[in-house]
């Protein structure tokens, strides 16, 4: 008995085994036959729903199919300088501007911006909401040294953060600066918690707005914009990316279709991402 | 090849040249690993003991349900705690999440039933005979206790070294409630979390490194004791 039992499981191993390798060979035959390109982007374009958006589209029209990875602006960067992916969507331009000047990549391309906001307790206990620029409500927070939650994981917004940081002259460092080294989503929960002011891009404010008691403190400052660019990886570096198909999305892209996709690309009723001549 | 090589290289270096965020790191780790280790053993300890002791109705099914919490997945337990002590929660007004006593909590409801069954399951064979002998001999049930303890030492070392090869190695729980917050609640793990998704090889390198040898430390102490137990 014990025996037909442990045969009995063997045989289901084989055969899961089996069912295994024959949809992973399925699904290889299938991509074969297809073109692929491979972006490594921001978790805001991700999350906010507008690749998912964009870029069916993009494949119906060019019949290429786009595979992204979506991560920090540091390490999507990370990923297009060891040649991992064939393009890069991010938004940190003197980040974006060293990696094509160490020739990791083709051009900067701009595509289109979306801003940077303020979240914080409804009321508003460092009153910053007056704040004359970025960088000030930033230096008020920090002399109230109410809680302020950094993403401290070299993303984008990270990026964004520390240069208003160096824009109003102030080291963060105390017990109120909290790092936490996690996504936007996350840092959102965190500050959501502990009632603390967190800077975020608008698309994850909107996405998680349902779940959050925080509102929007300060807002419009030039010095918020978040501007985002695409960027093919050099094929002189890397050989075998695939530039060429690479190349059809970037003009895509900068399309009259495409433009007017990401215009009319709204989230909970609100426009996320302007174009540059809008 | 010659990455991965040069990242372990890196890795090594910064391990000795003490870099503060490892020392940082792994000063939380200790912290909270050994706080929530001695805190799950004062609890789970004499638990594992009586069930070896007593016979009760529903016996076997307590014993069912630990053995099922042996395998208890490190997120279920974060996301029960957490939606506890979150500020809508039913215990929000304590301020907790987010802090290592957060963390500690978490680790500690993971590895009581760990603890309790395997202090049960070492002390099954021999405790009533001991026991029952002890008492024979005029021992009090302290006493009497103590001296289980004492004889089944290698058990009891045994299953607390294994809590806290758990709590030092989990990620799920120190994220959740944790949240990764640098020099207050960012652990081993959620630092190579972190370091990895962020591309810094090296680092997360030197942090697992670190975390193996700590590890393997733990592995030596319950060698040291079984083969000292033969001795003896």
């Amino acid at each position: 008995m014990r025996l037909n039992l442990s045969s009995f499981t063997l045989f289901l191993h084989l055969s899961l085994l089996g069912l295994v390798l024959l949809t992973a060979g399925c699904g290889g035959g299938e991509r074969a036959d297809q073109l692929v390109i491979r972006m490594a982007t921001t978790t805001s374009t991700a999350n906010s729903g507008l690749l998912d958006h964009l870029l069916p589209e993009f494949q119906k029209d060019t019949g290429i199919r786009v595979e992204y990875l979506a991560m920090g602006t540091g390490r999507a960067i990370k990923h297009g300088r060891n040649g991992e992916v064939d393009v890069i969507l991010v938004h940190a331009p003197p980040a974006e501007e060293k990696f094509v000047q160490d020739g990791f990549g083709v051009k900067r391309i701009p595509v289109m911006w979306n801003d940077f906001i303020i979240l914080g307790p409804p009321d508003d206990p460092a009153s910053i909401s007056g704040s004359r620029d970025a960088a000030a409500a930033l230096a008020r927070i920090s002399e109230s040294r109410k809680p302020f939650i950094s993403r401290g994981d070299d993303s984008g917004t990270h990026k964004k953060e520390k240069r208003l940081w160096e824009l109003a002259g102030i080291n963060p460092a105390g017990e109120w600066y909290v790092e936490a080294g996690q996504g936007m989503g996350a840092c959102l929960a965190m500050a959501n918690d502990k009632l603390a002011y967190v800077l975020t891009d608008r698309g994850t404010y909107l996405s998680m707005l349902e779940k959050l008691d925080l509102a929007v403190v300060f807002e419009g400052d030039s010095a918020l914009m978040n501007p985002y660019a695409i960027i093919a990886v050099n094929p002189k570096r890397y050989p075998d990316v695939k530039y060429k198909e690479v190349q059809r999305l970037i003009e895509w892209f900068t399309s009259q279709r495409a433009k007017s996709l990401i215009t009319d690309f709204r989230v909970n009723g609100e426009q996320l991402f302007h174009l540059f001549d809008e | 090849m010659g990455f991965l090589l040069q990242s372990l290289c890196d890795a090594i270096q910064l391990i000795l040249r003490l870099d503060h965020e490892l020392l940082g790191a792994l000063s939380t780790t200790l912290r909270v690993s050994i706080s929530s280790t001695a805190i799950a053993s004062a609890i789970a300890l004499p638990l594992g003991f009586l069930m070896a002791l007593r016979e009760f109705p529903g016996k076997r099914i307590v014993l069912g349900f630990l053995r099922t919490a042996l395998a208890l997945p490190t997120v279920v337990v974060g996301l029960f705690v957490y939606a506890f002590i979150t500020r809508h929660g039913p215990l929000g007004n304590m301020q907790l999440l987010f802090t290592q006593t957060a963390i500690v909590i978490g680790q500690v409801l993971l590895i009581i039933p760990l603890i309790t069954a395997l202090v049960h399951s070492a002390l099954q064979e021999g405790v009533r005979v001991v026991y029952e002998e002890a008492t024979l001999l005029g021992a009090s049930p302290f006493e009497a206790s103590w001296k289980v303890l004492v004889e089944a030492r290698l058990a009891v070392v045994t299953a607390l070294m294994t809590g806290f090869g758990r709590v030092v190695s989990e990620v799920g729980v120190s994220l959740l409630l944790g949240g990764n917050i640098r020099g207050l609640t960012r652990t081993i793990t959620t630092a190579i979390t972190l370091e990895t998704s962020q591309g810094s090889f090296s680092v997360a390198f030197a942090l697992g490194v670190i975390l193996l040898s700590l590890v393997l430390l733990v592995n030596l102490v319950i060698q040291a004791t079984s083969s000292r137990s033969e001795a003896v």
